[in-house]
């Protein structure tokens, strides 16, 4: 942490790095949940070439078929196959997680390193605007906003990272609030150096670890809000597959073909809860108090 | 503790004006022209001209915010563009609703999350607390809607128990009332006992720590009067202020438990709002949630003076 004695970062880096790394694979949850979370990542990337189907062919020869040998999770009411639009569908749930909170650190972090770093007027209006996004629930504001955007899985994208943008800002702007007085800084400012680059360089770097946890656990309400959205009709549009999406028109068919309903929600919650094991993981590790 | 809270007042006020701006501005970047929708499929622009004179869509966008703000705070937050019904009267319709599903749903939470995050927090380490533990982070990961689903798909399609949708009032029947909102409320409430749960198992590993709780053991006082009496009365204040944060959060999950549902509360109006381009009940029902926000967050604030006596006592 100390960026002015070279010597001691040097030893003591790769003493914390081993340490954490040496929590994190204690972590048994954590470690299932990030190999699982890897599986689908290679699922989600390797969809065309390990999808059974087409995901978009509609074949009314096998309309709302029950799980079989052929289709081992059944078809929708198009006779698609809904393995296929599972592998597909993971592309749109994993794509809207991790793009969202792209976009909502991409803004937040520099707003809170801003008012944190600089605070004054600067800090006071940034903060009031940042209560105030945050003052309406996280859901309600990304309806509002995807209504207002229009319904695509872009769109909803751009809503849920501006949604949770405000949560960024603020836990940077608490991390920087917590070390401008660190002593480390205190040198970088008075050896003269430019403000930017000690943001950059110095406080940037020492407020990162609470922010990748803060990551790991927003993708996972991201996976969920992007479903939740697509279950609207405010996310990825028809005919192509998410998971939020295949749930939407599942729930037309409950009685008929209850397995619509299903494997589309098991593949959300098992995402989520791996991203949030993951994160109560890195959480730990990174925790000196555990 | 008055100068307090009319501080903290004080402060939020600021926060509300963003609110009000952001949400007068929403509603103005949304897609679509509302009068050309009122004006029907001839569009007579006299009728178009006279529509946009009546709600003062001619006015410059400030005079336009001002002459919102200024009904906004006498409680005038337009007309319905569908129903022309006052926005106001149909929140005021509607918030009781979802206030009662929220109530429920929040016991459904404390009763699930206390208890288990006591146990789990005695019983730390143990097969126990891991099962615990997996079950609030299920609650927290399991997307509410599909849980609504799934629970539909037992409870009214298989077993015909409980009503699949709909809502009767309180007023004209209890026990069916109750009977229509035993599902959305458990379905909401699952997710919050999963927050309540690790923050309740967090605040009691905190306090079994300490020293007094280490001394009334040493005392050789019963265990279950330590852990009720010593240590949960001194956990009670982050939990306190977390389920005074999370009846917030509520308000926000009953969009999607109404919808699935068909539940006629606040959540549902919002996104039947959306989906009409009825955009003053949109702006109506997101200023009234921030506020609710605000206040709730004041309210946590309050609390947890109230509690904490070396807080309580500095002020």
């Amino acid at each position: 942490m100390t960026a002015f004695a070279p010597a001691a970062p040097a030893a003591v880096q790769p003493r914390l790095r081993s340490r954490f790394l040496q929590k994190f694979m204690g972590n048994k949850g954590a470690l299932i949940g990030a190999a699982i979370l890897i599986l689908f990542i290679l699922i989600a990337l390797l969809a065309p070439w390990i999808a059974p189907a087409d995901p978009l062919k509609a074949n009314f020869l096998s309309v709302r078929k029950a799980p079989s040998a052929e289709f081992w999770f059944g078809t929708d009411e198009l006779g698609r196959d809904i393995l296929s639009r599972l592998i597909w569908g993971a592309r749109s749930s994993l794509l809207a997680g991790g793009v969202s909170v792209a976009i909502a650190m991409a803004i937040g972090v520099p707003l809170g390193l801003i008012a944190g770093y600089f605070g004054g007027k600067l800090d006071a209006l940034i903060s009031h605007v940042m209560e105030a996004l945050l003052s309406c629930p996280f859901l309600v504001l990304a309806i509002a906003l995807g209504a207002f955007l229009g319904p695509s899985l872009t769109n909803a994208m751009i809503a849920i990272g501006l949604s949770a943008m405000p949560i960024f800002a603020r836990l940077t702007r608490g991390q920087v609030l917590s070390i401008r007085h660190e002593d480390y800084l205190e040198g970088a400012r008075a050896i003269g150096l430019p403000d930017r680059w000690i943001v950059l360089r110095y406080v940037l770097p020492n407020v990162l670890p609470p922010l990748v946890v803060q990551a790991t656990l927003t993708i996972a309400s991201a996976i969920l809000a992007e479903a939740s959205l697509s279950f609207l009709g405010l996310g990825q549009q028809p005919p192509a597959p998410s998971w939020g999406s295949m749930l939407n028109t599942a729930k037309n068919f409950l009685e008929q073909a209850p397995w619509m309903s299903i494997v589309p929600g098991i593949a959300i919650y098992v995402t989520v809860l791996c991203f949030n094991l993951v994160g109560d993981g890195l959480r730990d590790a990174l925790d000196p108090k555990s | 503790m008055l100068t307090f809270i009319l501080r903290r007042l004080l402060s939020a006020i600021p926060t509300l004006i963003l609110v009000s701006l952001f949400v007068f501005t929403l509603q103005k970047l949304l897609p679509g022209d509302p009068v050309l929708a009122m004006a029907g499929e001839e569009r007579d622009p006299a009728v178009v001209n006279y529509l946009r004179e009546k709600y003062h869509l001619n006015d410059p966008m400030p005079i336009q915010y001002l002459s919102w703000a200024k009904g906004a705070l006498t409680g005038d937050l337009g007309m319905s563009l569908r129903t022309e019904q006052p926005v106001s009267q149909l929140i005021l319709s509607k918030l009781p609703v979802t206030i009662e599903l929220a109530v429920l749903a929040l016991l459904v939470a404390l009763l699930i999350g206390i208890p288990t995050g006591i146990v789990s927090a005695i019983r730390k380490g143990t097969a126990l607390d891991y099962g615990a533990n997996v079950v609030a982070l299920s609650g927290i990961s399991i997307p509410n809607f599909w849980l609504g689903i799934v629970l539909i798909m037992i409870f009214a399609v298989k077993l015909q128990w409980l009503p699949a949708s709909g809502f009767v009032p309180f007023s004209e029947s209890p026990s069916r009332n109750l009977q229509t909102l035993l599902l959305p409320a458990f379905v909401l409430g699952t997710g919050l006992a999963g927050t309540l749960m690790r923050h309740t198992r967090g605040a009691m590993l905190e306090v079994l720590r300490s020293d007094y709780v280490r001394t009334a053991r040493a005392k050789g006082l019963f265990p279950m009067a330590v852990v009720l009496k010593h240590a949960f009365r001194n956990a009670l204040m982050p939990i306190v202020t977390m389920t005074t944060l999370l009846f917030g959060e509520l308000l926000g999950g009953a969009v999607l438990t109404e919808q699935v549902f068909s539940i006629p509360g606040f959540g549902k109006m919002i996104v039947d709002a959306v989906f009409n381009r009825d955009y003053s009940v949109v702006q109506g029902v997101v200023l009234c949630v921030a506020i609710g926000f605000v206040l709730l967050n004041l309210l946590a604030d309050v609390l947890y003076r109230l509690i904490n006596p070396r807080l309580r006592n500095a002020a």
